[in-house]
């Protein structure tokens, strides 16, 4: 059994939707970061795939292409020692206490 | 999958507030340490809106016109993108031009993710990036080819191209008939982004004519 990422061949009988995405401006910030991080040798493609392949099948297929990139991002940035999850967490905490 | 609506990243709903969310926090942290300031991220942001498929359909077309050009394309597709002005970043992985022809047809999938040569078209459309072409078009290509509305000859050879984190492929379709007296600028936008990932052949010149 192929990794969840590994889609070349699954069996699939869903048409091809054609319908274009508009990109909302988180999904422009997670792109501009990832590819700032890229920039500072924070991360490369190599890992961010890695990252992405490492989520279990449901969150896998339960995200969008943006979210799987930041759940990546947060990933790789933890692992690097850049910031912590405790970090990310209390800041998203006051980020939220401040949109209320 | 498809029936959650997520297959080609609509990110709508709980997820997206709560990714959304946290993209802002990594943004803020990152600023707080030091490691970006937020000029690095709009910077980059506005680099990345500026790729769009007219650049490809802008060097492609001048590949149909100037054959020595086409050459050096094929060859060594950054040098020869470099002289049209088009600098790619360091950071952006290998690109190779493959070219369409009577016998060939070449067409490019990420099986793995959505590798696409962001450097010269811009972000990938939705439906490269999700799980139907991705699974399918390694099995049955010329089905997905229909898909798009293409039809290719029996005797055409299709081939399909996997992208990968390191390489990266732009496809040169075949000049269509007709377009013998064209300018460059006109044949451009017969040149489009199906037309380039390779799911579909470039606009016949009534298209352009009639426009």
């Amino acid at each position: 059994m192929p990794k969840v990422h590994d889609r070349g061949g699954w069996p699939n009988e869903d048409p091809i939707d054609h319908s274009e995405h508009e990109m909302e401006e988180w999904e422009r910030l997670v792109d501009a970061l990832n590819g700032v991080l890229g920039e500072k040798g924070l991360k490369n493609t190599d890992q961010l795939r890695r990252a992405i392949e490492s989520l279990d099948l449901k969150t896998y297929e339960s995200l969008a292409y943006y979210e799987k990139w930041t759940a990546a991002m947060e990933i790789l940035l933890v692992e690097q020692g850049v910031m912590t999850t405790a970090e990310i967490d209390a800041k998203m905490a006051a980020l939220k206490e401040g949109q209320a | 999958m498809a029936e959650n609506g997520h297959e080609n990243g609509h990110g709508h709903g709980d997820n997206a507030e709560y990714y959304s969310l946290k993209a802002e926090a990594i943004q803020a942290l990152l600023i707080e340490k030091g490691v970006c300031t937020l000029d690095d991220i709009l910077t980059m942001a506005d680099r990345i809106d500026s790729r769009s498929p007219e650049d490809g359909a802008k060097v492609l077309a001048h590949a149909w016109v100037d054959p020595e050009y086409k050459q050096r394309l094929l060859a060594d597709a950054e040098s020869a993108l470099l002289e049209l002005g088009y600098d790619l970043p360091e950071t952006a992985p290998k690109l190779t031009v493959l070219e369409n022809t009577d016998d060939v047809h070449n067409m490019a999938v990420c099986t793995l993710c959505s590798c696409y040569p962001r450097a010269i078209l811009g972000r990938p459309p939705a439906w490269y990036k999700g799980l139907a072409y991705r699974s399918k078009v390694v099995v049955d290509p010329r089905g997905v080819l229909q898909e798009f509305g293409t039809e290719l000859d029996a005797a055409v050879q299709v081939r399909v191209i996997d992208s990968s984190a390191d390489f990266r492929y732009l496809i040169l379709p075949k000049r269509p008939a007709g377009t013998e007296g064209m300018s460059e600028e006109d044949l451009a936008k017969l040149i489009t982004q199906e037309s380039m990932i390779g799911v579909a052949q470039a606009l016949s010149p009534d298209s352009v004519t009639a426009s």
